[in-house]
């Protein structure tokens, strides 16, 4: 812009530049607008006084006001926890059978029991809760361990075959590879197979499955082989496997050597108000009785 | 004075290669006038300002379980009170279609009457309008103000101005608590302002509006029309031949002669215009209308009255300055230059006698409906009768559904299979109501709800609160027997037994077969 050129028609000196032909004209600024143009030059350097700004070598100005978004944050949970704990106190106070009854205790039970489930009980149960092979699904209705809220709340409480709770669910199943003869296991494996509407192989094995597991399985499975909570036996007769496959093979395979879920005792982990809060969503899942 | 058009309120010596940095305000001492459009304009400041003011105070009875203010934008349990009308967020197309209608209504009277908005309605234009009366009243006319301005600082000075600026202040803090009287109950929020219970967020609006009115209102005025506000950009672009704007008919004017019966005397040629200046002195925009079009000015029309008065004055036709198209603009310039060859001849418009030729071109009020205004007419109201139909058609039930996706299914220890909804039925009257959910679609189907007593049916009676969404989770378990490998089409009906309103959702139920 080495030139002036001034506009012939408005007397107004152009920006210098040329498109096609055409200038713009350099009209001037009105005065306030100048001063508002200083004023937030004024105010971007009392923002880099007051809030972090500069870099150094190791670290930043911190401002004089001293804020960061980690402190926020830090506030901002503070102020959460502090919303929070009126319900979790009254969680703590609560029989957990009492917190179904109570809609916004519930809610907020149910709320925080799945925030809990996400952290903690996924890598095992699944993220849906729909567990896996050997990994109970915790939306039907099938309960090993009993599915009412109290007995929820017991089985995640002491948790599952784990040593360290004295209260724990312990009763295994014994290694019946070590008292039936491979015969007499095929005979069981057919048997418990027709249970839940299967075709055994061979159906002359199931009259002899039927004595042995009389004699055998009935102590813990029951009579009608539909289950016995106290030692966390399943039911045979439903169509729901967690073990096994469900195969007549399968089912040989458990009975010769038998495998078990195990499940920590999370009130040690947890506390007793989140075990509630997990108890209380487990059980909204659907197979709650 | 050199015409700047561009910046409209300001100018430059002509040639002046030292361009200013900046240019200082001019300041404008707009004179009182009387007139059918000044009347017309304090008829429309005491309505706008009587709406704005007034509105949020007027009561709308919609039972005890909602707010009974007629007007009520309630942010914190996002509803939108409109007489008897209330708006839910999902339901906020209405007000996309009151936008719509306002850019279809802005074409239509910008193409037709020009800016309208600008010289009427625009609250800078109405509170500018109050400010300059506040600044009269304490300050006197023009000539009044202009001395004070020049006259150095005294007693008389100090009261007047402290004055004017005091009642711009009130005026303005009144115009910001108007403002959130809309956000609350107006009562309680007017005594609990003085209390100080409200929010910041409500004394900081207050604060920031008392700010731009008094800023916008008294101190910058024109500015903001000249140099911060769009409007003039968009609306200029939208003018057409045939949109009425605020002209000075230069055609009958010019040309303009201050001792007009000397120099008609003398032979000259002599135009209407005596060079009074009485339309300069009005303008609140501090413009001259005889330099043409121009983006200062907002066709506020107070130089129409003012030039009316001297026209009576001096026993001539009104209409100097006058609302005129373009195009009859151009027909009468052209007759009155020989199609622009020569210089404005008075004698070519006008009879021997002195009276106007019948070749002037006059307005014609037909001329404002022509076809782009009726499509811009047609577009409006068809916006207008589609949402007001959809206003009295709608439902107030309503029904959301979502499918649980993991577990997609569950398998129940008989065999059967189970899918989980969440089901959210929106009541949005405000009273409460029993609602009937059913499923429909799997007749062996049975509905579980949770928090509710099972009842192995397919229906449900949901006691649902007043104006509130009730989130349900469902359960639908399907008898083995009629599980199929695909996925089912199944309906969630809610239906309120009363008055039979009834919503249908349409939601899939899944089993093993499925692929996922
Ligand atoms: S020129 Fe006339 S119409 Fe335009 S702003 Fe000024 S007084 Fe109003
Ligand atoms: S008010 Fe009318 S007569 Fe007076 S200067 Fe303006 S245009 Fe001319």
């Amino acid at each position: 812009m080495s030139e002036k050129h001034i506009d012939e028609l408005s007397g107004v000196e152009t920006t210098g530049h040329s498109w096609d032909g055409i200038r713009e004209l350099n009209n001037p600024m009105p005065r306030w607008w100048v001063w508002t143009f200083y004023a937030c030059i004024v105010w971007a350097l009392a923002y880099t006084v007051v809030y972090p700004s500069w870099p150094g070598l190791t670290t930043n100005v911190k401002g004089y006001f001293g804020w960061s978004s980690r402190g926020q944050l830090a506030t901002e949970l503070t102020e959460a926890q502090a919303t929070k704990a009126v319900y979790l106190e009254k969680i703590a106070a609560t029989p957990v059978a009492d917190i179904l009854k109570d809609e916004e205790l519930n809610r907020f039970a149910t709320a925080g029991g799945a925030a809990a489930f996400k952290v903690n009980c996924t890598p095992c149960h699944g993220s849906g809760a729909a567990g896996g092979n050997g990994y109970p699904n915790l939306n039907d209705d099938d309960w090993m361990w009993g599915g009412s809220i109290d007995e929820i709340y017991t089985t995640i409480t002491h948790g599952v075959r784990y040593t360290d709770d004295a209260e724990t669910h312990a009763s295994e199943m014994p290694v019946f590879g070590d008292i039936l003869s491979p015969e007499e296991v095929k005979q069981v494996a057919a048997y418990v197979y027709s249970l839940s509407g299967g075709a055994p192989s061979d159906a002359a094995l199931v009259e002899p499955g039927k004595a042995l597991f009389a004699d055998n399985c009935a102590s813990c499975h029951g009579e009608d082989a539909k289950g016995l909570k106290d030692f966390g036996a399943p039911n045979l007769t439903d169509a729901i496997w967690l073990r096994v496959d469900g195969s007549e093979a399968g089912i040989a395979g458990q009975v010769t050597k038998p495998t078990h879920g195990v499940m920590p005792a999370w009130t040690a982990r947890l506390g007793d108000t989140t075990v509630k809060e997990l108890a209380v969503f487990v059980h909204s899942l659907g197979g709650g009785q | 004075m050199t015409t700047n058009i561009p910046s409209g309120g300001g100018s430059t010596p002509a040639g002046n290669s030292d361009q200013p940095l900046y240019e200082a305000k001019r300041r404008v001492f707009a004179k009182k006038v009387e007139g059918r459009f000044r009347n017309f304009k304090w008829l429309i400041l005491a309505v706008t300002m009587a709406v704005y003011f007034v509105t949020p105070w007027l009561r709308w009875d919609r039972g005890e379980y909602a707010p009974n203010q007629g007007v009520l934008l309630d942010l914190a349990s996002r509803r939108f009170y409109f007489f008897p009308i209330e708006i839910w967020p999902q339901e906020f197309y209405y007000v996309a279609g009151l936008l719509v209608m306002a850019g279809f209504g802005l074409f239509l009277i910008t193409s037709a009457v020009g800016r309208a908005w600008c010289g009427y309605t625009c609250p800078q234009t109405v509170w500018v309008d109050l400010f300059i009366a506040v600044e009269r009243f304490f300050q006197g006319d023009r000539n009044a103000r202009m001395k004070l301005d020049s006259s150095p600082w005294s007693f008389d000075k100090i009261w007047r101005i402290g004055a004017t600026h005091l009642t711009w202040l009130l005026i303005s803090v009144a115009t910001g608590m108007g403002w959130i009287f809309y956000f609350g109950n107006a009562p309680s929020v007017f005594v609990k302002f003085f209390t100080g219970e409200l929010p910041f967020v409500a004394y900081g609006t207050v604060m920031v509006l008392t700010f731009t009115t008094y800023a916008f209102g008294g101190l910058m005025r024109e500015q903001v029309c000249i140099y911060m506000c769009p409007w003039p950009r968009i609306q200029a672009a939208m003018l057409d031949e045939q949109s009425l704007v605020v002209t000075y008919n230069d055609w009958r004017g010019e040309p303009r002669t201050r001792g007009a019966k000397k120099a008609a005397a003398a032979g000259l040629p002599v135009g209407d215009c005596v060079d009074c200046n009485a339309c300069v002195a009005v303008c609140p925009m501090g413009i001259d209308i005889r330099e043409g079009q121009q983006l200062g000015c907002i066709t506020c029309a107070l130089c129409i009255d003012a030039c009316d008065s001297v026209m009576d004055k001096i026993g001539k036709e009104r209409g100097l300055i006058a609302y005129a198209t373009l195009e009859e603009y151009d027909s009468n310039m052209n007759l009155a230059t020989s199609n622009r060859t020569t210089s404005i001849q008075p004698e070519k418009v006008r009879n021997a006698d002195g009276s106007f030729s019948d070749k002037i071109r006059h307005f014609d009020w037909r001329i404002i409906f022509r076809p782009r205004t009726l499509l811009y007419i047609g577009a409006w109201s068809a916006v207008g009768l589609a949402m007001l139909f959809l206003l009295f058609t709608r439902e107030r039930l309503d029904v959301n559904v979502l499918h649980d996706r993991n577990p997609q299914y569950v398998m129940e220890s008989d065999g059967s299979i189970r899918n989980g909804y969440t089901v959210r039925i929106l009541n949005m009257m405000p009273q409460p109501r029993t609602i009937r959910l059913s499923i429909d679609g799997l007749p062996n189907a049975v509905m579980k709800i949770n928090g509710y007593p099972e009842n192995k049916g397919q229906v449900y009676d949901i006691p649902v609160k007043p104006d509130e969404a009730t989130a349900l989770k469902v359960f639908v378990t399907l008898p083995k027997a009629d599980v199929s490998s695909q996925a089912e089409e199944m309906r969630f009906i809610v239906e309120d037994p009363e008055n039979g309103e009834r919503r249908v959702y349409k939601a899939v139920f899944n089993g093993p077969g499925v692929k996922k």
